[in-house]
């Protein structure tokens, strides 16, 4: 069902994970994703896994809904495996028609897939414990010094924070349009992928004016409110930087840096 | 020949921890050529109830039957019966011109036609039939687009769009949502032509109660996913207790009506519309004699 | 000088084209600090293109306005005026911008630039006002339309506007939406001292006000007390619009030679005249 999709879900609470400022979370999460990628060995995989374990039970994030941003993934987790299984060179553990199954396609395969699946969930964690408007102001923050090069901070931000505001309208409106034209004897089952797509049309169409009159009436809205784009405007909640952030900050780069030391012995 | 539900109850999400039971047990008969409306607060399981009458929804349990097949019995001896049936049961949604996508009139209506495989010949009568009924002249605005009528014009198209379908039975939810008042009366006036000329059921949820009064001759009260009562308007409205139970508020005309006789006037309060309280309230007055 | 003043006010769409439309044609008029307006109209007779001068989200083709004695032609006055005309629309979907209740509601104060605190504050006196402070934390698509409606009006509170112009906020609501949001413009009004601008379809509504205006094609065709006004059935129904049944009833009673007083709007109006008919008649 359409309204499975958990975009920009956010669980609310209190946890530490909650508490830490926003730029802090994306900041120490790119640092995360890069260390992720950077590092190879199954020991600094181990540290790195048993971080991610530890941030899920800190964030009281019921197990459950994080496996759900999984699923719609969990296809390209199982493909990039097979891919792995079966093209990496090595010792060969059997034979399948053309294709080799070897023991490093093996190791490979789940070296990625845990890669995959450490990325998602640590992505999820961030947008399960920040609310939709921390995450668009860290973003227009860290963004701004880019401002200097052209790059539209405010506008970008305000853009996810109506982008956040109307997925869930938009979905039930899909929903509500595809059973009116399948009550008019649509039919989007079955059939050939090209008939499917063109079936579509009764469904994009309708839902592409609907979202540009809410995006007409909603420009209105906002202008009615005084709104002049960025320049001059204050905020209700500021982002500030605390000790706790600190101090998660510095244990993160000690963990960081035992990791290099791990690796190296 | 009727839609029956029996016993029908539906689960939203059901096993999640979102899971809302939408219908509770609900047993009706939806009488072939009746006028039936449904009333009842948003949230009490209308449009869920709705949404199970052309198998948009399948009941988590319990039964749905339109001219007693089983329209969610997709079994290979059944299946083909299922859905012709399903298709004898038009659904026209709330703001139904936003379901509009042709570039004309003419190939929007014809789309269900065109669904259901029938002959170019065929879909053309069709259409001409459909708008005629809606009250479009064809030569005029077939080959407009939809997208260049008025709010009202276009609910027309998109109600004629459902009638090129050939239902038994038409559903509307909440038909005049949003219209002007003379939007409305032109809607309500269309509806009853519609159900005069082609003798078709017709099932409809309203929030206004004086309209209900005026067109239903049945009606179903809902209430948090569960059906309170099936009767007559005349019979529901009268009684006050059902409806302060399920939040409705009687026709203003039968408010007025009450408090006459609150204040002593012996007047009739099962009145359903101002033309049966005029009439009554010069009754009283002139049996006592003046004017 | 008024609170609001429209000044031979005509605004054309689409001007110089085929599709050239007078929406608004040669408007003049005055609406005093702490009135409740209503407008009535079918649609396409202009009543919204009017309310969206009242805070120079349109801008006069010929003519002008004044609100607070800013005029909006001028890109700064705009900006003063558009500060004391808060502005609520039909579609409670399309005016909420943050995914949660209290940040939309500080969308306009932040807009002002109005200090982090002092934004606090008037968030909470406005959720205090429209009676949806439990509310505070919710998603927008989790209320129902009434609601979302109430925070609509709130995010105009926020920011301190004196007045506020409601275009049809009601027609996409139920019977308890419609009530709600009534009771709390009313409230507004008659607590807060808020001017309302009110554009209905719903005769009962218009009820309420002060005053009402009837527009046609572009133009005022009526502007007078709702009693005076709906004391016109048939005018009315000319008009395209309704008559409250009350207002209705006692309109027919009267051709049927009963003598009813001539404006009677509301129920108990009615109510009262009859039960008075009666009385004498069996005295």
């Amino acid at each position: 069902m359409l309204s499975d999709i958990t975009i920009g879900q956010y669980f609310p609470g209190n946890t530490m994970l909650h508490r830490l400022d926003p730029r802090v979370k994306i900041i120490l999460l790119i640092a995360f994703l890069v260390e992720v990628f950077a590092f190879t060995s199954w020991r600094a995989y181990a540290v790195l896994s048993a971080l991610t374990v530890a941030m899920i039970v800190v964030s009281r994030v019921p197990f459950g809904m994080l496996m759900k941003s999984l699923k719609p993934l969990w296809w390209i987790i199982a493909f990039t495996f097979v891919i792995h299984i079966f093209s990496t060179p090595g010792e060969e553990l059997c034979h399948i028609w053309l294709f080799s199954l070897t023991l490093e396609g093996v190791l490979q395969g789940l070296l990625i897939c845990l890669r995959l699946v450490l990325l998602i969930l640590m992505s999820s964690l961030l947008t399960f414990t920040t609310s939709p408007l921390e995450l668009t102001d860290a973003v227009e923050c860290l963004l701004s010094p880019f401002r200097r090069f052209g790059v539209p901070a405010h506008e970008l931000a305000m853009m996810m924070t109506i982008a956040l505001r109307f997925v869930p309208t938009l979905i039930e409106e899909t929903d509500r349009i595809m059973k009116a034209q399948r009550s008019r004897g649509a039919n989007f089952t079955t059939g050939s992928i090209k008939s499917r797509l063109q079936n579509l049309v009764p469904v994009l169409v309708p839902l592409f004016l609907s979202a540009f009159r809410r995006a007409d009436e909603l420009a209105l809205a906002m202008e009615a409110r005084c709104y002049r784009g960025g320049v001059g405007r204050t905020r209700m909640k500021q982002l500030r930087v605390t000790s706790l952030d600190y101090v998660v900050a510095l244990c993160f780069a000690g963990l960081t840096v035992g990791l290099i030391v791990l690796v190296r012995v | 020949m009727a839609i029956v539900l029996d016993k029908v109850s539906y689960t939203y999400m059901a096993r999640t921890p979102f899971e809302r039971q939408a219908l509770h047990d609900v047993s009706l008969t939806i009488k072939d050529g009746s006028f039936t409306a449904i009333a009842g607060h948003t949230g009490s399981g209308k449009s869920t109830l709705l949404q199970h009458l052309n198998g948009l929804l399948s009941p988590t349990s319990g039964r749905v039957t339109v001219d007693d097949v089983d329209i969610n019995d997709l079994s290979k001896s059944n299946r083909d019966t299922a859905i012709k049936m399903r298709q004898s049961v038009g659904m026209v949604f709330q703001y139904p011109e936003q379901q509009l996508f042709e570039e004309t009139v003419a190939a929007d209506i014809a789309f269900g036609p065109h669904n259901q495989g029938l002959s170019e010949q065929d879909i053309e009568a069709r259409v001409r039939e459909a708008m005629e009924l809606v009250g479009l002249d064809y030569d005029k605005y077939s080959s407009h687009s939809p997208f260049e009528l008025s709010g009202g014009q276009m609910r027309r198209v998109a109600i004629a769009g459902v009638l090129a379908l050939h239902p038994r039975y038409l559903v509307l939810d909440e038909p005049t949502a949003g219209l002007d008042p003379r939007g409305r009366e032109d809607l309500i006036a269309m509806i009853k032509r519609i159900k005069k000329q082609w003798k078709l059921t017709i099932v409809f949820v309203s929030h206004n109660m004086d309209d209900i009064a005026r067109l239903a001759d049945d009606m179903l009260v809902f209430k948090g996913g569960e059906l309170l009562r099936q009767a007559a308007p005349r019979a529901v409205f009268a009684d006050r207790e059902l409806l302060a139970a399920a939040g409705l508020r009687p026709p203003q005309v039968q408010q007025i009506m009450w408090c006459l006789q609150e204040s002593g006037m012996p007047v009739r309060t099962d009145v359903l519309d101002v033309d049966e309280a005029q009439a009554d309230i010069c009754r009283v007055l002139q049996g006592k004699g003046g004017r | 000088m008024a609170f609001i003043e429209v000044k031979n006010l005509s605004h054309i769409y689409n001007a110089d084209t085929e599709r050239e439309h007078r929406a608004v044609d040669r408007v003049s008029l005055s609406i005093e600090a702490g009135e409740f307006v209503a407008i009535l109209g079918t649609n396409g007779s202009g009543k919204s293109t009017l309310a969206k001068h009242f805070n120079g989200l349109l801008l006069p083709t010929s003519g002008e306005v004044r609100v607070a004695g800013f005029d909006t032609r001028d890109e700064e006055e705009l900006w003063q005026a558009r500060q004391q005309v808060g502005m609520v629309f039909q579609n409670p979907d399309n005016q909420l911008i943050a995914a949660v209740v209290e940040d939309d509601i500080a969308f306009g104060p932040e807009n002002l630039g109005v200090p982090p605190d002092e934004i606090r504050k008037r968030v909470h006196e406005a959720l205090e006002l429209v009676g949806m402070t439990h509310f505070r934390k919710f998603a927008p698509h989790l209320l129902s339309g009434g609601q979302k409606q109430r925070i609509a009006i709130a995010g105009a509170l926020a920011m301190h506007t004196r007045a506020l112009v409601l275009d049809e906020p009601t027609a996409m609501l139920d019977p308890a939406g419609r009530e709600e949001v009534l009771q709390v413009v009313k409230r507004l009004h008659e607590e807060q001292g808020i001017t309302v601008i009110y554009i209905t379809h719903f005769m009962e509504e218009a009820a309420v006000a002060d005053r009402t205006i009837v527009m046609e094609a572009g133009r005022i065709v009526a502007d007078d007390e709702p009693r005076q006004i709906f004391a016109q059935a048939a005018r009315m129904r000319e008009l395209g619009l309704d008559v409250p049944v009350p207002a209705l009833l006692a309109e027919r009673l009267r051709r049927q030679g009963v003598k009813l007083p001539q404006a009677i709007m509301t129920q108990s109006e009615l109510v009262r005249a009859l039960s008075e008919i009666y009385g004498k008649v069996e005295g």
